[in-house]
């Protein structure tokens, strides 16, 4: 049997671990009603943006010399993942670095032999994978999470639109968690850019606007706004995800370290006993012996 | 009329107007009750807006400003 020393230390180890891990789940909550707030924060601009492009678009022919919805052949494919900064976040990560690579053995994989695959992660995490597997990135963005805000954030998306308009990527794809509630992330693998043609639900509205100056300016300037708002609520979404996992993982390993210590304790105070018996049988044996 | 202005970080204000005056692209313009429809692009400057208690003045980093049936929405890349 251990001896009680042994014992002991470990039980203190132990407290100290489950104090930490206590403490990161409360920290990740409070986090996490901050980056839920953010989302909400987001929806009415969000919501706006998009009524605001379906009245423009309705009955008019604007996709069609709309540059980012144009199609070309995949040869050349940019794909954004977005990871989070630190770990001891359950399998938030890996889930996302499995997915890319997947995505990429799936879809891209003869573009990736040839070297023309390229990952723009976000986080360090992601930075760090894949760089050490030696896949192609793209390593000015990933640091958004430090200060994250709307004008970090479109960064990363003003980049991937610059390189679709110029024809360095024909196809930019975003990989991300989106947040459902604190302990389900749903993984995410939406198209970016060529973009999508816009839906419209309900009746079109027509509206005899006055543009100023005029509206294809007005769209072609909205469009990229509409891009970077969708980009910033992947990232949002990630962060909310992030701050989710990262408390269900930390409540987990509070309770694991409670059922540790109930079992460590058990065990500290049957040593216990068994040393005391000892002790007295050592004593009784002793005082027959005298007698 | 209602005027709202948000950001994508939050909203910025939201009420009733008597008149509000924007950074139009193309050089600044006000907006009264009863405007007809309108779409315009704003650059950087300052949306002034009067209501009940006087002028107030946001100072916008460019965006976009839509008006129709006295309802005015502001989508402001940031506010400084």
């Amino acid at each position: 049997m251990a001896n009680l020393k042994e014992v002991k230390n470990r039980i203190n180890s132990v407290i100290s671990t489950q104090q930490i891990t206590k403490a990161m789940k409360m920290v990740s909550a409070a986090k996490l009603r901050r980056a839920q707030d953010n989302i909400i924060q987001l929806r009415p601009y969000a919501k706006k943006l998009n009524v605001l492009l379906q009245n423009l678009s309705s009955g008019s022919d604007m996709e069609d010399d709309n540059p980012y919805s144009v199609e070309r052949p995949v040869e050349k494919v940019l794909l954004i993942v977005v990871t989070s900064d630190r770990g001891l976040c359950g399998a938030f990560n890996s889930n996302i670095h499995k997915a890319a690579i997947q995505q990429i053995e799936k879809n891209y994989k003869s573009i990736n032999d040839r070297g023309d695959l390229t990952i723009l992660p976000l986080g360090k995490k992601g930075f760090d994978f894949f760089r050490k597997r030696n896949y192609k990135i793209i390593d000015t963005y990933w640091d958004v999470f430090s200060d994250l805000s709307f004008a970090s954030a479109t960064e990363a998306a003003v980049y991937s639109m610059k390189s679709f308009l110029d024809g360095s990527f024909d196809r930019v794809e975003v990989i991300y968690n989106e947040f459902k509630n604190v302990a389900t992330q749903i993984l995410r693998v939406e198209q970016f850019l060529p973009i999508l043609p816009i839906e419209n639900d309900g009746p079109t509205k027509d509206i005899d606007y006055i543009f100023q100056p005029d509206k294809q300016s007005i769209l072609i300037e909205l469009i990229p706004k509409s891009l970077k708002v969708q980009l910033y609520k992947c990232i949002l979404e990630s962060n909310a995800s992030e701050q989710g996992a990262r408390m269900t993982a930390m409540d987990k390993a509070t309770e694991n370290a409670g059922e540790l210590l109930k079992d460590l304790k058990l065990m500290y105070n049957r040593t216990r006993q068994a040393a005391i018996t000892t002790e007295l049988t050592e004593i009784v044996a002793g005082a027959q012996a005298l007698g | 009329m209602d005027l709202e202005i948000v950001t994508p970080e939050k909203k910025v204000f939201e009420g009733e107007v008597q008149s509000v005056t924007f950074p139009g692209s193309d050089g600044s313009f006000q907006i009264l009750n009863d405007h007809a429809a309108l779409i315009s692009s704003l650059k950087e400057g300052y949306v002034v807006y009067k209501d009940r208690n006087g002028e107030h003045e946001v100072e916008i980093t460019g965006g976009m400003v839509e008006v129709l049936n006295n309802q005015v929405i502001v989508l402001a890349e940031g506010v400084l």
